[in-house]
């Protein structure tokens, strides 16, 4: 069905499609709606799912680990300080193989105190074992959290999902919105290891140093067959309702000599950018990164790159520039630009093309 | 047409972010896209606010805020006072705002409509505020923005209350075009 929402709306409307069994969930700026929506939906028994209002975040991810390992379909959603509460229990959803899918509406961290958009409070999350997906339009975050289902479920994977969005500037943006109905595209969720009260079993249990490493390089092992579902989802959802996605969004990038990466919406707004550009004779292009975690292959080319970061890490800089410089030939010119919702408009971007110098790093509206 | 832009100006608690996502979703209903946003400040009930749309005929990809609107919209004439509603408007470009007498100004066409007059008159008042972002869609759909038909769909869609439909029927008829 064709109709209009909200970033929120459609990420909920996509998380009834999947029918989660139980959703833990507290609500924080400006992710909740996602919750109040899913609230609704079960009170008005659209969704047949447990809605636990839980006392913190941090009890909302236990909460979902717990429902998951007995084998429920769980979701939640957060933002900033909300998923930062959860941290110990990211590490934990993912250690204990727990495929929890979470909507996290990107918001900067305090102090000073601030609701919009902000990459870092994702990104300090990189390293917990989630798989991690950057949408850029409604219909993507819709079309994302349908598939992160899926994804984290697939026994080859079998890891958490985070699914994120720009808090307010996608979060709040009203945009029209297809709406699917999902049919078996989303299989029965079948956990191999949930718990059975029939079949008794230790979990969480001590795990001395002669196996602990075998269970983190089983984590990894599955982060990196994750690539092959990841694509194997994104290739059936296109087969089935027609919209392709992939690991990265190319935008005019053939015949690029220089290339603009960024991610979420940015990575939208640089599409404009590289219009501007072509009009005035630079052969621009620009790739919107959908996932950070697996950190895909860019094929760079040898052009020129500018990457834009709306994240900082502190003593090493923008970490999207910093994981390009790590996995690709290229010496981007790094701009950290759009932190706490710092106003960025196409004519920025391309003025951030123009400007490029390969290997440094400025900060948007800082002198040099 | 090419990408029409649009900044509504009102008071926290007026409904200027539903007025834009009615709009969008009118405009969406005549077959164009659209998106609508609001600016979200750490605003309070009764501070100025603003939220925009964009109307265009191709996917709309630009999330930053419209800085040159094609027309303005004024919920709230008394913002005038503290914020240049005008800003960035491109030449003759037009501004709806809802007072019953239009103020002269220089270079752009005032389209008058007495929102809160129409709202009180139906009495569809909520939390002791009249009700702006209905009526305005009728003068919207007047001036040409969105079809009448599309207009009365989205509101509709959004309110069960029918007195939203009348209010903008009758700012259908008093907007001076």
């Amino acid at each position: 069905m064709l109709t209009i929402a909200t970033g929120n709306k459609a990420v909920a409307a996509a998380a009834r499609e999947a029918r989660p069994g139980v959703i833990a969930a507290y609500p924080i700026t400006p992710q909740t709606e996602i919750v109040e929506q899913l609230a609704s939906y079960v009170t008005e028994r659209s969704l047949d799912a447990d809605y636990i209002p839980v006392e913190s975040e941090h009890s909302a991810m236990a909460a979902c680990i717990g429902a998951s390992a007995a084998g429920a379909r769980t979701f939640t959603a957060t933002s900033s300080h909300g998923l930062l509460y959860m941290h110990e229990m990211l590490h934990w959803a993912a250690g204990a193989r727990t495929p929890v899918v979470m909507a996290n509406v990107n918001r900067a961290l305090g102090p000073g105190w601030n609701t919009w958009a902000e990459h870092t409070d994702a990104f300090s999350q990189r390293d917990t074992g989630w798989l991690q997906v950057f949408v850029g339009t409604v219909q993507e975050a819709y079309d994302a959290t349908l598939m992160a289902f899926r994804i984290a479920e697939d026994e080859r994977v079998l890891l958490p999902v985070m699914v994120n969005l720009d808090g307010f500037t996608l979060s709040h943006i009203t945009q029209s919105l297809e709406t699917v109905e999902i049919g078996d595209f989303i299989p029965p969720f079948c956990l191999p290891h949930a718990i059975d009260i029939d079949r008794p079993r230790g979990y969480g249990t001590m795990t001395g140093p002669e196996h602990y490493y075998k269970f983190r390089w089983d984590m990894e092992r599955s982060m990196r067959a994750s690539r092959e579902v990841i694509r194997e989802t994104e290739d059936e959802f296109a087969r089935r309702f027609g919209r392709q996605y992939g690991p990265v969004e190319e935008y005019r990038c053939e015949d690029a000599d220089v290339v603009v990466v960024a991610l979420g919406t940015l990575g939208k707004e640089a599409e404009v950018a590289v219009d501007r550009l072509r009009d005035e004779g630079t052969k621009a292009g620009s790739m919107r990164l959908r996932w950070l975690r697996p950190f895909p292959t860019l094929d760079l080319g040898g052009r020129d790159v500018v990457v834009i970061d709306r994240d900082y890490s502190f003593g090493f800089g923008g970490v999207v520039a910093q994981s390009i410089r790590a996995t690709t030939r290229a010496e981007p010119s790094s701009v950290i630009a759009g932190l706490g919702g710092q106003e960025v408009t196409y004519d920025d971007i391309a003025r951030f093309v123009r400007q490029r110098e390969a290997g440094t790093e400025s900060w948007f509206g800082v002198e040099a | 047409m090419a990408m029409f832009e649009i900044r509504i100006h009102s008071r926290g608690g007026q409904g200027g972010v539903t007025a834009a996502k009615l709009i969008a979703q009118a405009a969406f209903r005549d077959g164009k896209f659209a998106t609508a946003f609001p600016f979200y400040g750490a605003e309070r009930r009764g501070a100025p606010v603003v939220s925009f749309v964009r109307i265009s005929d191709e996917p709309i990809k630009v999330y930053s805020q419209v800085r040159e609107p094609d027309m303005v919209i004024v919920l709230d004439a008394s913002v005038m006072d503290s914020v240049d509603v005008l800003a960035g408007l491109k030449p003759g470009g037009p501004v709806v705002i809802n007072v019953a007498e239009p103020p002269a100004i220089e270079g752009h066409p005032v389209h008058a409509v007495d929102l809160t007059g129409i709202a009180l008159a139906q009495k569809l008042v909520v939390a002791g505020s009249p009700i702006l972002n209905t009526p305005v869609l009728g003068a919207l759909a007047k001036l040409g923005l969105v079809s009448m038909e599309s207009a009365v769909a989205a509101i509709a869609e959004t309110f069960s209350d029918p007195r939203n439909v009348a209010v903008a029927k009758a700012a259908y008829g008093e907007v001076q075009a």
